[in-house]
């Protein structure tokens, strides 16, 4: 086992699939030489060179539409989107292309490849910095969407997420790059796609997050222990597909159910689960299921004052546990 | 049975071989038929799905009346089930040329569970075939490019030799995706061919409403490849220009773009009426310049299609078109039971079916009414 960062997590995975498989290729917007703005991809360029390493022009969706016709033509293509917040112009090739291929062609055809993009606010990057986009693509049917929270699921998830035969978006929330860290082991492992994790056991109230928010469930778990709640938190790690099982059999023991995440409230990933939980949990329920997300405005604001008022963080975790649990 | 290119005719007359048409071009009299009875009978397929469409059989029609020759004579220049083709929805005899049947296309205009390009899940049109190395179509225009321009990425990286081709109209060639890709292409000297028929119209648009300068091909020059505009009815013209394009593309020199300027003989889809939008004299223009009876004469001409062999030709697809319609019309619905296939790879657990269940086994349209002709409908 050794320590690593998200960030090094995510490069050793790619490092080592691109060594386990010579036909995963990396491209995107200055992944070659300088490594990738925040430096996933270092070293990789000059380990593996200019056919496998691209630096593309600066065009979303053409690094999303070639990574389709690439992984038609066999290859397996790991694109980066910069910030999650450009991926919109490629919404068309990813909504359209990538999620419908194998449907639309009666499974003649499969899209396997992987976009990563960092996401998330708390860093300050503003509007078009900071989004969660994830709620865009969950909606499709066709794609998976990951996002881990630990440098262990990171690499994990990833190797999986490269493996899969269908396009995988994998969000990595970039304020958690170099301040997480985690036990890592050194040999090869998997993390499943589509399973879910209990992170933190407990009796009265479940919590579910995924990303960031996973990780300040946690301390809001611990906050409200000090007042005696028992808290179960759930990492989701794949959001789709659902694992509904650990969700509902949690919710199940607890009754009680808060849903965390750090995007717009309305109509956010977090409402689906919400109402996946009210209509197959419903008889267990002692209380409503309840929300903590990021207020319905059009972006993350920039001054630190408006920031911290957006970002959800563990003590609006923790008032949240409290009121539910008091239910 | 379908007709396939095994079953071409017997080997040239001597009258062929003293005219020598397309002998330049390395084309013999045996090629010259086969790529007749492919404009042929991509013509038969599509007026039968109009008279299918009017018959109330069929419940929609996109039509590649006007641009046989200009596909068939692309297509012919590239390899047979090893290069790449992502096609678009008047792309018929680009895939009758690339190894689908008159099978394939009518089950595709029926919709039915044998349908190989979608099972029935796509509109007509939206034709595909692994087996053939034909990209699945989709409904939102020039996405296409962008995956033929990866698969010649992977094409350059696994050093395959193969090259792939795309191609559009030219009111999708305004798309945003046309100058990402091209410039991608360009960038990497991908063994990439971008081919445009134009036909002169997006819908109802016409051609100076829609491009600048009129000329897709100049295009081209800004992204430091060639740009070629040939005549869409004269069938050799076309073939000559993409294989030339071929010819640099696994030379590894890169991208050529290939303008073919062709003809719509045909409203934009069965439930467009051109004559809204489009003079009687410019439709007889197009008429006057349609590429079947062009390249009839030509190779009528050149002693190369003789009244017998024209004949012999003519039967052959009328069977074919003929087989197709009778097997079309037998084959069965896709069930409801099979449509949350294929969503992914596998099945998951949390891709529920819908409260209504999967449904019980449908009755087959050819026992039940037909339906009304469509009519002004969203396209």
């Amino acid at each position: 086992m050794a320590l690593r960062t998200f960030i090094e997590a995510v490069r050793e995975g790619l490092r080592e699939e691109m060594t386990r498989d010579e036909n995963v290729i990396v491209l995107g917007e200055d992944v070659g030489k300088k490594g990738g703005v925040f430096l996933a991809t270092d070293g990789l360029w000059a380990e593996f060179g200019d056919d496998r390493v691209i630096d593309t022009p600066l065009t979303e969706s053409q690094i999303i539409g070639t990574s389709i016709g690439a992984a038609i033509g066999g290859l397996r293509p790991v694109a980066e989107i910069q910030f999650a917040d450009f991926i919109h112009p490629a919404f068309n090739q990813l909504v359209s292309e990538a999620a419908r291929l194998r449907y639309r062609s009666n499974n003649g055809y499969g899209a396997p490849m992987v976009v990563r993009a960092p996401y998330g606010g708390g860093v300050h990057g503003a509007l078009y910095h900071s989004q969660s986009v994830e709620a865009f693509f969950t909606h499709v049917p066709g794609l998976k969407v990951v996002i881990p929270s630990t440098p262990y699921d990171a690499k994990g998830l990833l190797r999986s997420s490269i493996r899969d035969d269908d396009p995988v978006l994998f969000f990595e929330h970039k304020k958690m790059y170099r301040s997480v860290r985690g036990e890592v082991p050194d040999g090869e492992y998997t993390v499943p796609l589509g399973k879910a994790q209990v992170t933190h056991p407990g009796t009265q109230v479940t919590v579910i997050a995924y990303g960031l928010m996973a990780h300040y469930a946690l301390e809001a778990a611990d906050r409200v222990a000090e007042d005696g709640i028992s808290v179960e938190v759930v990492d989701l790690r794949t959001l789709r597909p659902l694992d509904k099982e650990t969700v509902l059999d949690s919710v199940r023991k607890t009754g009680k159910c808060l849903v965390v995440y750090e995007d717009n409230r309305f109509g956010g990933y977090g409402a689906e689960v919400s109402a996946i939980v009210a209509e197959e949990a419903f008889d267990y329920l002692d209380g409503p299921v309840t929300r903590i997300a990021g207020p319905d405005v059009p972006g993350v604001p920039y001054n630190h004052v408006l920031e911290e008022w957006f970002m959800v963080n563990p003590e609006k975790i923790a008032d949240g546990i409290r009121k539910l649990a008091a239910y | 049975m379908a007709v396939t290119r095994s079953d071409k005719p017997a080997p040239a007359r001597a009258a062929a071989a003293k005219r020598a048409l397309g002998a330049d071009l390395g084309l013999t009299a045996d090629d010259l038929l086969e790529m007749y009875r492919l404009v042929a009978l991509a013509r038969a397929v599509d007026e039968r799905m109009w008279v299918l469409n009017r018959a109330g059989r069929i419940p929609f029609v996109i039509s590649g009346q006007g641009h046989e020759g200009a596909q068939v004579g692309v297509t012919w220049a590239l390899q047979k089930g090893k290069d790449w083709i992502a096609p678009f929805y008047r792309s018929i005899a680009t895939c009758l040329t690339f190894g689908m049947t008159a099978r394939d296309i009518l089950t595709a205009q029926y919709a039915t569970a044998s349908d190989p390009s979608s099972g029935g899940r796509q509109m007509p049109g939206h034709y595909g075939s692994h087996e053939h190395n034909l990209v699945s179509v989709s409904s939102p225009v020039a996405t296409q490019l962008l995956h033929a321009v990866g698969l010649a990425l992977a094409a350059k990286i696994k050093k395959t030799g193969q090259v792939a081709l795309t191609i559009m109209g030219e009111g999708s060639s305004n798309q945003g995706d046309v100058h990402e890709g091209l410039n991608f292409a360009a960038i990497h000297k991908l063994p990439f061919i971008f081919v445009v028929e134009n036909n002169g119209y997006a819908i109802s648009v016409p051609l100076a409403r829609q491009v600048a300068g009129s000329s897709v091909a100049q295009r081209a020059a800004g992204y430091g490849i060639p740009g070629v505009t040939v005549d869409g009815s004269d069938v050799l013209a076309c073939y000559a220009a993409a294989r030339e394009a071929v010819d640099r593309a696994r030379a590894g020199d890169g991208p050529t773009l290939i303008e073919a300027i062709v003809t719509r003989l045909t409203g934009h889809s069965s439930d467009d009426q051109q004559t809204k939008y489009r003079s009687e004299e410019e439709l007889a223009a197009d008429k006057a310049h349609d590429c079947v009876p062009t390249f009839r004469a030509q190779l009528a001409d050149a002693g190369i299609l003789t009244p017998e062999e024209e004949a012999r030709i003519g039967a052959e697809i009328t069977a074919a078109v003929d087989d197709a319609t009778e097997y079309a019309e037998s084959q069965p619905d896709p069930q409801p039971s099979t449509a949350m296939k294929w969503v992914y790879a596998e099945d998951w657990p949390s891709e529920t079916p819908p409260a209504w269940g999967l449904g019980t086994p449908a009755e087959h349209p050819a026992e039940s009414e037909p339906s009304e002709p469509a009519g002004e409908g969203v396209h």
